[in-house]
């Protein structure tokens, strides 16, 4: 490859004013952040900068979503790397991973392959992608993990799908633990859960709709632990969306065992209610719950106990989505609401937690879960920055979404606070 | 009052008033079954689709008797003659029976809120004959047409639903429509199969059939519904007509007057004693007859709305 003579030449970027939020150094102040040829820089160099005025507003590191389907191979009219990547990029994230339920499933080195090389032609935020636990996510066999390591992969997930095989899990977290990465488990109990496709609980009982109880969950959130704790290595239980859930987590973290958890919006925006009218916007897996498990989740965010936030982005089409409630797919788009849900939800409305920790659970700790260096704002890195206007009234429009999928039920609310521009290695990927 | 809806989709919408209502309206309806040419024209002219994703012969036929002797057109499509099986969605199926010019499509669905689905797109009237779990509002119709017919009344009475309500769509629409119009409603069956949740709607949940059988107004038992049950519900027929069938002695115990009602179809010596359902107290092939008064009434008052 010729490297353009342009590319000799250094580019710097001055972002002026805003206030710096970068907890893994913790920095927390009003001032200046130099990039220097796409990385973080101590000082200015070079002439001739490019100015940014982040007055009232937050420099924050890239924020990181570590639970993202971007459909591809396999399903490229519900998204593509390309346009899932452009939704991460709209939504103020620099760093995706992306899971492997796709077609083929990306359970061997040469899918992992295939989506890097995709991401690196097209996709304007970094992708990271995620490898199968098991061959074709069928919870049989195990996947080739070392290779998938050596191929690039994060973690290893069968998202979408959990190991229902105690002993086969068991051979899987000890075999990541020897190869470096981390499992994140979709917790459900199929024999619990069944044909469930609402939480298990009074609108299930009115409705007459399968109920998917939170035992399904707790079960496999508790088999986890024991896991975590058997093979001393690292297990994140994805999506966590029922009280016990984070009871059992709670005691467990408390002990030392290492497990975490991680919280959607929907999961705390809403309740099993919004199905009443049968809106597969609402069906997700795992399901809406009571306010009581609503309750329980902030709690669980404010003590840290679950640590990791993340959208669980799920593109469908529309002709997939407008069909019978128990035949829709479950699952909702999520990038571009997140950030806005969160800080409405959890800062200004709850007041869960402050906006520096909110920074902290978006960079540092899914930094750290998935041992990649990002999520900070460190001389040298990489400069994925994201700037956060932490006051602006924005109202949600999916026809607007940069996202090849319109799947959600936040479609017009009204949300305080989300991105305003991304920056990935120094370029402006998205801006408002 | 006036009719307001071009689709009844279930009776937990509905006001006491509406239903007074439709009973009302079948009353009138009622005698045109006795006439020796069994037709008014009512709905002369318009076009009723008759539309089984689920297979039912009794719902199916009722609603196409109604139909006929109201003289609309009737046609029937089944799971088995539908091109939902080649794939097409439900509402593309919808949008081709609207392409039609059908006035009202009657749905039958394995899935709950199926019927609702196609009424938010339809300009047709759309009749829920059952729902998944959800509701069978024309069969809740029938059942409280039954009773008041005997009674007089449904306020006051204590009506007992029992056996399998988890999975019953009848037994919500009677549950709404009981305590809309002010009975006393206790469900009983195994705890499988009736979950404590459903006190939250207003009911009385037991797992003993001997607490209702003397207090009683009404006993509405439903059918086990063997197809769909996996082996964990229940260990077995035997031990659910030891625990829950209305046996002769029980029925021994039921009050003089106590209505004996079912659904149907009957599991002979199941939920229910052959000689009981034939007997004097026994309800049950009134409840068939009073099925044709009641759509009559429902197809008339929304095929009405409906243009």
């Amino acid at each position: 490859m010729f490297r353009r003579v342009e590319e000799f030449l250094m580019s710097m970027t001055i972002i002026r004013n805003g206030r710096i939020i970068d907890p893994a150094n913790e920095r927390d102040e009003v001032g200046d952040l130099f990039i220097v040829d796409g990385k973080i820089a101590a000082k200015a160099k070079g002439s001739d900068p490019e100015v940014i005025d982040a007055a009232g507003l937050i420099v924050a590191p890239g924020l990181i979503d570590l639970h993202v389907h971007l459909r591809e191979p396999g399903f490229g009219w519900k998204e593509t790397i390309e346009s899932g990547a452009r939704a991460a990029a709209a939504g103020g994230f620099t760093t995706i991973v992306c899971m492997p339920n796709t077609a083929p499933a990306a359970d061997s080195p040469g899918t992992i392959a295939w989506i890097r090389d995709r991401a690196a032609e097209v996709a304007c935020v970094n992708v990271l992608p995620a490898g199968a636990i098991s061959k074709g996510l069928m919870g049989e066999e195990l996947a080739p993990i070392g290779s998938l390591a050596q191929a690039g992969v994060v973690a290893i997930t069968d998202d979408g799908r959990c190991v229902q095989n105690n002993e086969l899990m068991r051979r899987a977290v000890e075999y990541a633990r020897m190869v470096g990465v981390p499992i994140l488990d979709h917790c459900q109990d199929y024999d619990l859960v069944g044909s469930g496709v609402v939480h298990e609980g009074y609108w299930s009982t009115l409705l007459g709709l399968p109920g998917w109880p939170s035992a399904g969950e707790e079960a496999i959130v508790m088999r986890n632990v024991l896991l975590a704790e058997l093979c001393d290595h690292q297990v994140h239980c994805q999506h966590i969306s029922a009280a016990g859930s984070v009871r059992i987590l709670r005691e467990a973290r408390a002990r030392g065992v290492k497990i975490s958890g991680e919280v959607c919006p929907h999961h705390i925006a809403l309740t099993d209610d919004a199905i009443q009218n049968f809106d597969t916007n609402c069906k997700m897996n795992p399901p809406l719950r009571a306010k009581e498990d609503v309750a329980a989740l902030l709690e669980g965010i404010a003590d840290g106990t679950l640590d990791i936030l993340c959208s669980d982005h799920a593109p469908h089409a529309q002709f997939e989505k407008e069909v019978e409630f128990d035949a829709a797919p479950f699952g909702i788009v999520g990038l571009e609401t997140e950030l806005g849900l969160f800080l409405d939800l959890l800062v200004h409305k709850t007041k869960t937690i402050e906006l520096p920790r909110l920074i902290e659970i978006f960079t540092v700790n899914p930094a750290r879960l998935l041992g990649i260096e990002a999520g900070t704002l460190s001389v040298d890195r990489a400069a994925d920055v994201t700037l956060i206007d932490p006051e602006l009234e924005w109202t949600v429009d999916a026809a607007a979404f940069q996202s090849m999928s319109r799947n959600t039920p936040f479609d017009g609310w009204k949300l305080k606070g989300r991105a305003v521009r991304t920056i990935v290695d120094g370029k402006t990927v998205w801006k408002l | 009052m006036r009719w307001q809806r071009k689709d009844l989709l279930g009776i937990r919408e509905l006001s006491a008033e509406e239903i007074i209502f439709l009973l009302d309206t079948a009353d009138a309806f009622k005698e045109v079954g006795t006439r020796e040419i069994k037709k008014v024209p009512a709905l002369r002219g318009k076009t009723l689709v008759n539309f089984f994703v689920e297979p039912s012969t009794r719902t199916r036929t009722s609603f196409e008797i109604a139909a006929i002797r109201l003289s609309a057109d009737v046609i029937n499509i089944s799971a088995s003659s539908s091109s939902l099986i080649k794939g097409e969605t439900l509402k593309d199926t919808a949008k081709i029976l609207e392409a039609y010019h059908a006035d009202l499509i009657v749905l039958r669905h394995s899935s709950s809120g199926a019927p609702q689905f196609l009424a938010e797109r339809l300009k047709s009237s759309v009749i829920n004959a059952g729902d998944g779990a959800h509701e069978h509002p024309t069969q809740a119709l029938l059942d409280l047409y039954t009773i008041r017919a005997h009674k007089g009344t449904v306020a006051g009475l204590h009506v007992a639903i029992i056996g399998d309500i988890l999975f019953s769509r009848v037994a919500r629409s009677n549950i709404f429509g009981l305590l809309k119009l002010g009975a006393r409603v206790t469900l009983v069956g195994p705890s499988t199969l009736v979950p404590r949740e459903f006190e939250k709607l207003g009911v009385t949940v037991t797992h003993k059939l001997d607490e209702v059988l003397e207090t009683a107004d009404v006993v509405n038992l439903l059918r086990i519904q063997h197809e769909r049950q996996r082996k964990e519900y229940f260990p077995g027929i035997g031990e659910y007509v030891r625990l829950f069938g209305l046996t002769k002695e029980r029925g021994k115990r039921l009050k003089p007057d106590c209505l004996i009602m079912h659904p149907g179809p009957i599991n002979r010596g199941v939920e229910i004693d052959s000689e009981l359902a034939d007997g004097t107290q026994s309800v049950i092939l009134e409840q068939v007859t009073n099925g044709l008064a009641v759509r009559m009434a429902v197809l008339y008052l929304c095929g009405g709305i409906a243009t």
